[in-house]
């Protein structure tokens, strides 16, 4: 197993009725971003990285969002760059670029190609569609999205692997002198994990081309079918599904005693959390679901996991939030932060608390990476290290035994792909369904 | 009641669902970027001596997207071939919003395409002043809200809009919004060149209809439009906001009426 730390580097510092007033995190304005702690933030960040490193993390995640203070990855690949000179050990990986929105794959190709040289060999490079606001932000057109993320998936494997010069026309992009100069030290290149809310979509995609899927926090119930899904398409693509073909990622905030991780872990829910990310209309530009996915949201009266449901899409009153007083919506959220934690889809504790939750995680979905996610909202630099220590010093030694016990293995352990099926033979379960009969999960 | 019909033809390749009704010298509708609403009563009071034909958009409703059509020119050209299929020499047309844009590149390809050309609320050009309203950023409810000044004193915005959204209607708008976002994502709903090749299009008699409280187009829209087309005249609906249509249909009628007559 590989276990990797995540973090959105959050710009912690807004007031956070001005986020539920605006009632997303997107499109707040930028006029309360303050050069300074912007700058300590980034920097911060970039320590905790090299201080999950030492703490014995595998991995060290980076993901990208724009016009957010949610996250301030606005080029994942800068911090990408930097840390791989600075950090020796672990592996860099991308969740991910957002191809259709960056809308250079060459460029992409270069860039990645030059982090995976200065870090001899310790990228892994991810792909996502971009968010909805992404695409306003970039002017992406968002009924091309999926036609670009895969054209230029397509393209960036070529520019790796084809001899260069070539020329290329295709529907969405078009260079006439392809002959990138830097090349990824990882022959053919590196492996790449796409992160995703279970979209099936990308789930097919993701097991016709043998890459490992993450989960994003994803509810247990649903993401053992998806899983199961992907492991029913590897199996007409003739190879048995397993571990290494799965990842995990869950907000995990621990402190030294149960008081305080509660008290911080609600930094999951300010401002509204990951369902205050961008408001409905930003979140699902038209054209970025496909027919299918429309048609479902337009037959279900409830909501995803990004909180966007048919009402809110059908709903208006685009603008700023009315009340004044937030109060009753902070209850709400301690409500929701609660109930997160319940069904397992927010870790908030000591190590002694929290371990065993992780075990029923990996009893039931079994994947072979487990990427911890670190807290947001206005948690000092001094607690976020620290339930960094806690996890390298509790919780990974006991994860990675219980990996090895129950056959979790990532993909640098087993190649995804490589178990192969002959035609015919029933594939083996990737999720354990009796263990998810233990949960009830509430809606 | 006019006999209103719909069909599904084969025309330019590909199918595309057309709603007929009413009786007399034809008259094509093209609807905005919402789709075709239905028949209203402004429709009704012309049908008594016109036909109208209204195709679905492709990608709109009954109307299958067509892959190869990428951009507002490229439909403009596919509807030019629709129309040479069904032999519809000179045709009049009334144009709502990007439906305008669409008539926009029709005449600016073909000055001969049309006889008379009432353009209302236009989408096409860079407006001289302000934005056309950046709609697909906007919630469903909130875009169809906007479209008009008062959603309560519009009793046919009410009439088709008023109740509880149907799974269809909400998967009709969705796909309404996907085809304008893309084929019209950027520049968002004008196209640059648009105003120069007008500016060779003399013969086409044009009308612009714009109401005075319109958010979606503002006042530079039709400016615009003035600039490239000086022979066309500008009626203002006062107090309407995106759908004089359906806001003030006496008035609307009224005008389209004499136009179409002169």
């Amino acid at each position: 197993m590989k276990i990797a730390y995540f973090t959105e580097r959050p710009y912690r510092w807004v007031n956070e009725d001005v986020v539920l007033k605006n009632k997303a995190f997107f499109a707040v304005p930028n006029t309360h971003f303050d050069r300074k702690k912007g700058s300590d933030d980034y920097n911060h960040y970039l320590d905790e990285a090299c201080y999950a490193e030492e703490q014995g993390f595998d991995a060290v995640c980076l993901n990208e969002h724009h016009g957010n203070p949610f996250c301030m990855g606005n080029v994942l690949n800068v911090e990408a760059a930097i840390l791989a000179r600075i950090t020796k050990k672990v592996k860099i990986v991308l969740i991910g670029n957002p191809l259709p929105v960056i809308k250079h794959p060459l460029r992409m190709a270069e860039e990645l190609a030059e982090i995976d040289l200065i870090s001899r060999g310790r990228l892994v490079t991810g792909w996502v569609r971009g968010a909805g606001s992404e695409q306003y932000f970039n002017n992406a057109n968002p009924a091309y999205n999926r036609e670009m993320f895969n054209e230029a998936h397509d393209f960036i494997i070529q520019a790796w692997t084809k001899p260069g010069p070539w020329r290329y026309e295709g529907k969405h992009f078009h260079f006439r002198h392809v002959n990138p100069w830097a090349l990824p030290y990882q022959e053919p290149h590196p492996q790449m994990w796409i992160p995703g809310v279970l979209s099936p979509e990308t789930v097919l995609w993701c097991a016709d081309h043998a890459y490992p899927y993450i989960g994003l926090g994803t509810s247990l119930g649903p993401t053992c079918d998806l899983w199961d899904f992907y492991a029913e398409q590897a199996a007409q693509n003739g190879y048995q599904a397993g571990p290494e073909n799965f990842g995990y990622l869950v907000p995990t905030f621990l402190a030294d005693t149960e008081e305080k991780a509660q008290e911080l872990g609600r930094g999951f829910v300010y401002g509204g959390g990951q369902n205050a990310f961008s408001a409905p209309q930003y979140t699902l530009p038209p054209g970025y679901n496909s027919k299918g996915a429309i048609r479902n949201l337009a037959k279900q009266p409830g909501g995803s996991w990004l909180g966007i449901n048919r009402e809110k899409m059908g709903g208006g009153d685009d603008g700023p939030a009315k009340e004044t007083n937030f109060d009753d919506v902070r209850q709400k959220l301690i409500k929701g932060f609660e109930k997160g934690q319940r069904n397992l889809q927010l870790l908030i504790g000591t190590p002694k608390s929290v371990i065993p939750k992780i075990k029923q995680i990996m009893d039931v979905i079994r994947p072979g990476t487990f990427t911890f996610f670190a807290v947001q909202g206005p948690v000092s630099n001094e607690d976020r290290m620290r339930c960094i220590q806690l996890l390298g010093e509790h919780v990974i030694p006991e994860v990675r035994e219980y990996a090895k016990k129950i056959g979790l293995m990532d993909p640098f352990e087993r190649k995804t792909g490589s178990v192969k099926l002959t035609h015919g033979t029933k594939r083996a379960p990737v999720v354990d369904r009796e263990a998810l009969k233990h949960f009830k999960f509430e809606a | 009641m006019a006999n209103i019909t719909e069909k599904s033809e084969k025309l330019g390749g590909f199918e595309l669902s057309i709603v007929r009704g009413g009786s007399g010298k034809p008259l094509l509708m093209l609807h905005d970027e919402l789709g075709y609403p239905g028949w209203m009563g402004w429709n009704e009071a012309l049908a008594g001596d016109r036909q109208f034909i209204i195709p679905r958009q492709p990608g709109f409703d009954k109307s299958p997207r067509i892959d190869w059509i990428r951009s507002y020119r490229d439909l403009g050209g596919y509807y030019a071939r629709v129309l040479r299929e069904l032999k519809l020499d000179k045709i009049d047309v009334v144009a709502f919003s990007a439906g305008a844009f669409i008539a926009a590149e029709m005449a600016a390809s073909d000055p001969d395409i049309f006889g008379h050309m009432a353009l209302v609320g236009p989408m096409g050009l860079r407006p001289t002043e302000g934005v056309i309203a950046d709609f697909i950023a906007m919630s469903m409810r909130t875009h169809l809200r906007a479209t008009v000044a008062d959603p309560f004193e519009t009793p046919e915005f009410l009439k088709i809009y008023g109740g509880e959204m149907t799974p269809e209607q909400f998967e009709n708008f969705e796909d309404a919004r996907a085809e304008t976002a893309r084929i019209g994502w950027e520049p968002f709903m004008f196209n640059p060149s648009l105003p120069h090749l007008l500016q060779g299009v003399t013969g086409i008699k044009t009308l612009l209809v714009w109401g005075t409280k319109d958010n979606f187009t503002p006042r530079g829209c039709v400016e615009a439009y003035q600039k490239a087309i000086p022979s066309a005249k500008l009626v203002e609906i006062k107090g309407a906001g995106h759908r004089p249509e359906i806001e003030k249909p006496a008035e609307f009628v009224a005008a389209l009426k004499q136009f179409l007559a002169s």
